[in-house]
């Protein structure tokens, strides 16, 4: 599948289930065999396997998840804007159809990649993994992935990125984040966006939005923006700094990071393994520290 | 509807298993869903026949076991029960919780049966 990287998916996937689990055949040939592994297993060690080639560029990479129309595209081009050249950036787009987004951000003198997912509502891992084959690395700071818009389906696909943002604009409901708890939960920063027209919607709260997020255990800072009006950026563009300053830190460290959920139940729940089995993931990551 | 491909990903970790240990096909497939996993039991259901046509687990039966929403509170110490959209302590209310269980997406255990060996000449 991949040959320009020394890396095979095919390999890669070999000693994903080193199934030296506990046999115990029958008399009538029937073995139950105990595996404890993550269902997305297959997902997740290609996501541990792109999160490698991030960390080896020192590249930080960003997830950005909400909504159809809550202004992905929008905030990019304002923050590539901002940003002027003083971080290097690439993006990866996902979308159904069309490389409307991708020609947006190359507009911009950006390097973008559409992923057009089909009927896909959701990116994975081997579709970013693709999409990586197309950047230099080398020459980037910071790659945002664009996932599809969907509150639902992308919170659940571990991408090997390294941080998720998600947006919650006020032409939404300010309780979205209690309707959708899995989305929410995973984000690492919420961003309340077109935030210049608050001033004619007199129905989002954006303390409520807040408090709704608090209710599903999350220290995750919530910021405010206007990519239109050019309101807020500040702040964004100062966590998008500190984070990657203190990613080139992790790295230099040989440490890495994953977002902010990841279905620990999954190594809660394995301590019964049995000898010889294990858990693959850690292999080449030194460290999944959460901070 | 992410369903579909979840439980695509996952025949394809229990072909790997089968093949591993030379199953002729697979009988059951045991899963763990916790409701923060963002996957539904119902769909997956459904997703199931479609998705294991052709594969050793055609004729596999899919269990699913559901997990509560549990979390544990960094203030007090307790473990309460929680809801999905609502992760604070059931004793003190802070929302300093951490997740024990609900959020799972696992799978347990197959049940293989062995290809068939040759009867033996007696």
């Amino acid at each position: 599948m991949c040959d320009t990287c020394g890396c095979n998916v095919t390999s890669g996937n070999a000693h994903l289930v080193e199934a030296d689990g506990k046999l115990a055949t029958t008399g009538d040939g029937r073995a139950a065999v105990e595996v404890l592994q993550g269902l997305l297993s297959e997902n997740d060690h290609q996501a541990a396997h792109n999160r490698e080639h991030f960390d080896r560029h020192g590249v930080l990479a960003i997830n950005l998840m909400s909504s159809p129309g809550s202004g992905k595209t929008a905030l990019l081009e304002a923050t590539l804007d901002a940003l002027a050249g003083r971080l290097r950036v690439a993006v990866i787009e996902g979308d159904l159809e069309t490389e409307n987004d991708a020609r947006r951000i190359r507009a911009k003198g950006v390097p973008a990649i559409q992923i057009a997912t089909g009927s896909a509502c959701h990116l994975d891992a081997h579709m970013v993994h693709l999409a990586l084959h197309e950047l230099d690395l080398d020459a980037v700071d910071v790659v945002f992935i664009e996932n599809v818009g969907n509150l639902v389906c992308p919170a659940s696909f571990d991408l090997g990125h390294h941080r998720n943002v998600t947006l919650l604009s006020v032409t939404e409901g300010d309780d979205k984040p209690a309707k959708y708890p899995v989305m929410f939960r995973a984000a690492d920063l919420m961003l309340l966006t077109k935030t210049d027209l608050l001033e004619v919607l007199d129905d989002f709260d954006p303390h409520r939005a807040e408090h709704c997020l608090r209710a599903l255990a999350s220290n995750a800072p919530v910021l405010e923006v206007s990519a239109r009006k050019g309101r807020g950026l500040d702040a964004w563009l100062g966590w998008l700094r500190h984070e990657v300053a203190t990613h080139r830190q992790r790295v230099a460290a040989r440490q890495t990071l994953r977002p902010a959920v990841q279905p620990d139940g999954v190594h809660l729940h394995a301590r019964g393994e049995p000898a010889g089995h294990d858990h693959p993931h850690v292999h080449g990551h030194p460290a999944h520290g959460h901070g | 509807m992410h369903e579909l491909s979840v439980c695509q990903g996952m025949l394809q970790q229990v072909s790997r298993i089968a093949a591993q240990h030379d199953a002729g096909r697979v009988e059951r497939i045991v899963v763990r869903i916790g409701p923060l996993s963002g996957v539904e039991p119902e769909l997956l259901r459904n997703a199931f026949p479609l998705a294991r046509a052709g594969t050793v687990a055609e004729e596999a039966e899919l269990c699913i076991e559901t997990l509560p929403v549990r979390v544990r509170c960094d203030r007090c110490g307790e473990e309460t029960d929680a809801r999905p959209n609502r992760l604070l302590c059931g004793a003190c209310g802070d929302y300093h919780t951490r997740l024990v269980s609900g959020d799972e997406l696992i799978l347990a255990s197959v049940q293989l049966v062995q290809a068939q060996t040759p009867a033996r000449l007696n």
